[in-house]
């Protein structure tokens, strides 16, 4: 569904990201690893539309949208989270997902001032989806409580099911396991595996916990100084003589 | 008891010194020398008495309260004296209705100089709860609010003098003419953010004055321009003929229009024409207030505060940030737009002075000053910032002084404005 061909993209006179391609196809899970500064987010950002790629395309569900604004892009379906939790701090956990179902709620402003009964069904559809994914990632308790008050665990799964509510088909992560505990990257872990199966969501991740990657990945792409050095399965990965010096160190 | 003892003989001593001057002395006069007489001595028994009562009621206060089987905690803590969330919720319902029947009576209990400045208060209330969408709401510094105020005045001013057109066909004219003010000058310059918005959005401000001021064939230029018709109240009429007709408050009506006091068979009241203004006026605040308290609690009330909060996670869930900061900055204009076509209609005359930086100022102050985002605290700041002047005039020279003094005062003492905004959140019921 996603396919990325030689994308390049130079900041002044730093060649960033070189002729990086990868492959999203249906209900996989994607890693691409890499040491820090590899260039591995900017990848993210000029698939998700945030830069504009020096060249190089990208196309999504057989549509090039290199250069389309960011908003754009993510209402065709491919949301991303952050590498910083962002979220809509003053705004309770509930509002910040029906914030995110913004396009499928009724913003007609008659409709919304008359309260019509199309507005209401909309509205309350937009509420049960909520509650059912607050649910899933298990912060339903926390409803009503403000965002920027929860704990760091609960901040990022409430990311992650503020991404689901829109109803993507490829959700893209930047590292989302960074300053989890153990416990926590498991229930991540089970969550992203259960996404794939049960929601037929395709997921790009970037990581750093090789556990995780290692553990879930149906394909890893390895990238270092903004050129890729590998790709294959994890195994594969694993045994590769270069990324072992580039990135995952030898024994 | 010997806790109340002091407090007790304080009371008393009060009690003393505010009765024995005012009913121990009296002055009269005689011939042109004023003489101050003492009371006949049974007044002195009243006061003794009465000094003695509070100081035995002081005193044994607990007792009696006891007695009287409401005993009360001591006052230990202040939150003795602030009512619960149970009772505030409680208070909340028949308050706003107290404040509604209130501002609905203000005319006909206080006099025709009240009533004049309670309508310029509520055109201040007005702009600043618009205001409050584009600064409180959706975080964009605009300096230039004015500008569309005046807009909206000057539709109504052009309008009737050229094409004789009436205030409620202007009203929603000017409040349309004034958001697509807002809406064009909203697109170039919404890419920018932060400073660089304030400052071009003050630019806007000027140069819509300036050009008021300078194209004096189609406004008058400083001379601004005069006889604006008062607004009529339309009614119906079933004599000669059924017919709307609009009633107006003057002695004698315009051709076409028939004199309020005619129409029901009074006597003429010239102070009819200002309680007629005030109320309304007041009809205008309480549609703004109905729509922006829908407005916060629709999608696009929602998507102004995330906007607000992070625009780039905002980006990410595929919000047009464009189309969002222009519905704040063309909603909040629209405002302006109806408080400038009544504010036309009121003082019968305008000219560019009414529009010039410095209510900008003051209307961003109201917003600032009564806490952004929050409705109570801009209706309590608009009161405040436009009374207080007022009350102020014998200090002339020194208003402008008394006005930073105040700002810097708030700033300190309450940074986030009188009201910090309590948003209205949206909660999910739990099963």
């Amino acid at each position: 569904m996603l396919s990325v061909r030689e994308l390049s993209m130079r900041f002044g006179g730093l060649l960033a990201v070189n002729g990086v391609s990868l492959d999203v196809n249906e209900r996989e899970i994607i890693s691409v690893i890499g040491p820090n500064g590899a260039g591995k987010t900017t990848v993210f950002n000029c698939i998700s539309g945030f830069y504009k790629p020096t060249a190089g395309e990208v196309k999504f569900q057989g549509k090039a949208i290199q250069g389309m604004p960011d908003f754009k892009i993510s209402r065709l379906g491919m949301v991303r989270t952050f590498q910083h939790v962002r979220l809509f701090n003053s705004m309770t956990v509930i509002e910040n997902l029906l914030v995110a179902q913004h396009r499928h709620v009724n913003t007609n402003l008659l409709s919304g001032l008359l309260k019509t009964p199309s507005f209401r069904k909309k509205e309350s559809e937009a509420m049960e989806r909520a509650a059912y994914w607050l649910k899933k990632v298990d912060l339903l308790s926390v409803a009503n409580r403000e965002a920027g008050n929860l704990a760091y665990g609960q901040q990022r799964r409430l990311e992650i099911a503020r991404c689901m509510v829109t109803e993507p088909s490829l959700l893209m992560l930047d590292e989302p396991a960074a300053g989890l505990n153990p416990k926590e990257t498991r229930d991540l872990d089970e969550l992203i595996v259960s996404l794939k199966h049960d929601y037929n969501v395709s997921v790009l991740l970037i990581e750093h916990d090789m556990g995780l990657v290692m553990g879930i990945s149906d394909r890893i792409y390895v990238v270092s100084q903004g050129t890729p050095l590998a790709q294959g399965s994890p195994d594969d990965i694993k045994a590769n003589p270069d990324v072992i010096k580039a990135y995952l160190g030898e024994e | 008891m010997r806790n109340n003892l002091s407090s007790a003989l304080f009371a008393a001593g009060v009690t003393f010194i505010l009765s024995f001057p005012l009913m121990g002395l009296q002055l009269t006069t005689e011939g042109v020398n004023l003489i101050v007489a003492t009371s006949p001595a049974a007044t002195f028994g009243y006061i003794a008495a009465g000094v003695l009562a509070v100081f035995f009621v002081q005193l044994f206060k607990e007792q009696i309260l006891a007695q009287l089987g409401k005993a009360k905690p001591r006052p230990g803590t202040i939150s003795n004296f602030l009512p619960t969330d149970a009772t505030r919720a409680k208070l909340i319902k028949p308050g706003v209705l107290l404040i509604i029947l209130g501002a609905l009576m203000w005319p006909f209990i206080m006099e025709r100089g009240a009533t004049d400045l309670a309508t310029l208060v509520l055109i201040y209330v007005m702009l600043g709860l618009g205001l409050n969408i584009v600064v409180g709401l959706a975080g964009l510094l605009d300096l230039g609010y004015v500008a569309f105020y005046a807009v909206g005045a000057y539709t109504y001013a052009l309008l009737a003098q050229d094409f004789g057109w009436s205030f409620w066909a202007c009203l929603p004219l000017g409040g349309l003419l004034a958001a697509l003010f807002g809406f064009l000058l909203g697109f170039p310059v919404l890419r920018l953010r932060g400073d660089y918005l304030a400052i071009v959005t003050l630019g806007f401000g000027e140069i819509i004055r300036i050009l008021l001021n300078n194209l004096t064939d189609l406004t008058g230029g400083p001379n601004g321009i005069g006889g604006i018709p008062k607004p009529t109240l339309p009614a119906i009429q079933t004599d000669p003929e059924f017919s709307v007709v609009g009633l107006e408050f003057t002695r004698r009506a315009s051709e076409g229009n028939v004199p309020f006091h005619e129409f029901f068979g009074m006597s003429y009241d010239p102070a009819s024409k200002v309680v007629f203004l005030y109320l309304l006026a007041l009809l205008l605040v309480f549609l703004t207030l109905f729509v922006i308290r829908r407005l916060i609690r629709m999608p696009v009330g929602r998507a102004w505060e995330a906007l607000r909060e992070d625009e780039i996670a905002c980006r990410s869930l595929g919000l047009n940030r464009t189309a969002i900061k222009l519905s704040a900055f063309t909603m909040g204009a629209a405002f302006a737009g109806f408080a400038g076509c009544f504010f036309a209609a009121r003082q019968g005359f305008i000219n560019p002075e009414s529009f010039v930086f410095k209510e900008s100022v003051i209307i961003l102050a109201i917003v600032v000053l009564g806490g952004m985002g929050s409705q109570i605290g801009v209706i309590l700041a608009a009161i405040l910032i436009t009374i207080l002047p007022e009350l102020a005039r014998e200090f002339q020279e020194y208003r402008e002084l008394m006005f930073g003094l105040m700002m810097v005062v708030m700033m300190i003492w309450s940074p986030q404005g009188l009201l910090p905004m309590k948003r209205p959140h949206i909660e999910l019921k739990q099963e």
